[in-house]
């Protein structure tokens, strides 16, 4: 039994197969990487994961248990934490207060709440900012913050989508120590990704995907030398001159 | 904040309540004329209705525009006991919030799949079909002869520490709620459901929670409105623009999502009612609409809305704040 599969899952929108026959498993303690170009299918892989939308058809096991078909909330309090590419901060909340938020899944204490919520802004770097408006946070304190909240329902699985998007450098090499740090403290992740640098330097695996299809499945050496995946990324001419 | 001046500014709020308090108990004594009486216990019934609306539409976010229906539930229920049964209507007060928490249950499984402006409209439907259905059953209604009571008593007094235990009730029930793990999952649900649901909150089922409390504090309002004015009809107490989106206005211009805004809205508001239809006549609606214009413009916050933002904004000039939305 796999720490959590994906088995033959298949998305229709109407006419559009957004997400074609994708097959893949994590095991425990890894970080998988989930590529493709734009609208090749990643964020409605995870819309599918999280129940934002039903699936087609497949399946979809966490920790042994089928979890397609059950609510959002109720995976969730399973332990797939998600954070979304576009970020969703609680705009009219201060920092500790959405990720206070986060913390009420596993207690019903509020200083119970906050003390964990201290804890993961400690850990993610934003304790600083504790007391401020969330809509008046930068963009890359928003993806942190977006980040800090997920972890703070104490997810086993936690789905990254496009944490580096938008970041200049040095932002970025602070997200993907925080990624690092995360998987180091036993949260099993899984993260969509265009920036190929933060792909690569994470992943234990990848999948590639374009389509809604898979393109390669490996390691980041082996997916990033596959012709499909570069034809997908940079063209016809540097696949064949590859 | 360090702890100690954290306490400082929680015994000065409780310090300040407890002031608010002890003007409150006096101000009928000072006030003996029976028309200023009303005047207050007219504050009193709005402060309650808004704080209760407020619960649901302002710390939720589901914009309700269909209030009356638990106003006029909870009049009805008071009002029919006396007209059918002839039990006194007072009981009403208790059968009016409690029939109107169980009506709202299966009102909120509907109105609750719709989001924003579909869930409004979905409530000011469900809140006309009530005044319909009140409107047309004369067996039942009485329909638009309305129900008439006699009042247990001439004396305002009583009527106005009712309605003041009521709105301390209504209070005290909102405090204790935003500040604990509900109020939390509320507000989040208001500022986003989809981030809501991703962190585990069942969101429906929250919706309702907030839904419970309002119709149920809404209901004993009317209840007590009908005992208190002794004559109601559906045309009064079913009301989409006097009641159901008074109420929004009221709550707005005190202050969305504060726990003394509706209170202070709805001071405004009858105050304001009553110098205008003195100094207006008819004309008062036209000037209490352009007040409303007004509000939204300069004050979007409502009156303690914009002052604690205010507050906020001195106090944290020191921090960079950088809105992107």
């Amino acid at each position: 039994m796999s720490f959590f599969e994906v088995k033959k899952i298949v998305k229709n929108f109407g006419g559009l197969t957004a997400v074609n026959n994708l097959s893949f498993t994590v095991e425990k303690g890894e970080i998988f990487g989930l590529i493709g170009p734009n609208g090749s299918g990643k964020t409605t892989v995870f819309n599918l994961i999280t129940s934002y939308y039903p699936l087609t058809s497949g399946a979809i096991y966490f920790k042994g248990q089928r979890i397609d078909g059950l609510p959002t909330h109720r995976i969730a309090a399973l332990g797939i934490g998600r954070t979304f590419q576009v970020v969703k901060p609680l705009r009219r909340m201060t920092v500790l207060e959405n990720v206070m938020v986060g913390a009420f899944l596993h207690t019903n204490n509020r200083a119970q709440a906050q003390k964990k919520a201290l804890e993961v802004l400690d850990f993610c770097g934003l304790a600083h900012r504790k007391d401020a408006q969330a809509r008046s946070l930068t963009i890359a304190d928003r993806k942190r913050l977006e980040i800090a909240r997920a972890l703070a329902t104490e997810p086993e699985l936690l789905l990254l989508d496009e944490t580096a998007a938008g970041l200049n450098p040095k932002e970025t090499e602070e997200a993907i120590e925080i990624i690092r740090k995360i998987r180091d403290s036993g949260v099993t992740i899984i993260i969509v990704e265009h920036v190929m640098k933060v792909m690569m330097g994470l992943s234990d695996r990848i999948l590639a995907i374009n389509f809604g299809s898979e393109i390669a499945q490996g390691t980041p050496a082996e997916v990033a030398n596959h012709p499909e995946v570069i034809k997908a990324y940079l063209g016809e001419q540097y696949a064949k001159g590859h | 904040m360090t702890n100690s001046s954290k306490e400082k500014k929680a015994r000065s709020s409780l310090v300040g309540v407890v002031f608010l308090a002890l003007l409150a108990l006096g101000l009928p004594f000072l006030f003996p004329e029976p028309y200023h009486r009303h005047i207050l216990i007219m504050i009193l019934i709005w402060g309650t209705m808004g704080t209760a609306w407020n619960l649901l539409g302002g710390y939720a976010g589901q914009v309700s525009f269909g209030h009356a229906a638990f106003f006029g539930l909870g009049a009805y229920a008071a009002g029919l006991l006396d007209f059918h049964l002839k039990i006194s209507p007072w009981w009403g007060m208790i059968l009016g919030p409690v029939l109107a928490a169980v009506v709202a249950i299966p009102i909120g499984l509907i109105s609750f799949r719709l989001r924003g402006p579909y869930f409004a409209l979905a409530t000011l439907a469900l809140g006309e079909i009530f005044r319909l259905i009140f409107n047309n059953w004369v067996s039942f209604t009485n329909a638009a002869r309305g129900i008439l009571i006699m009042p247990a008593f001439t004396d305002k007094l009583i009527y106005y520490f009712i309605a003041l235990a009521m709105l301390a009730v209504s209070l005290l029930t909102v405090y204790l709620l935003v500040n604990s793990k509900m109020g939390y999952y509320f507000v989040a649900i208001r500022e986003d459901q989809d981030a809501a649901e991703a962190l585990g909150i069942p969101t429906s089922r929250y919706k309702i929670y907030a839904l419970l409390p309002s119709a149920f504090l809404t209901g004993l309002v009317g209840a007590f409105y009908m005992n208190y004015v002794a004559f109601i009809d559906p045309h009064v107490v079913f009301s989409l623009s006097d009641i159901s989106v008074m109420v929004i206005l009221v709550v707005m211009m005190g202050g969305v999502a504060t726990i003394w805004g509706p209170p202070v809205g709805a001071a405004v508001y009858i105050a304001l009612n009553e110098i205008f239809r003195a100094r207006l006549g008819p004309a008062n609606v036209l000037a209490f609409g352009l007040l409303v214009c007004l509000v939204i413009l300069f004050l979007p916050n409502g009156i303690i809305g914009e002052i604690s933002h205010w507050r906020r904004f001195f106090r944290g000039r020191k921090v960079a704040t950088i809105s992107g939305d």
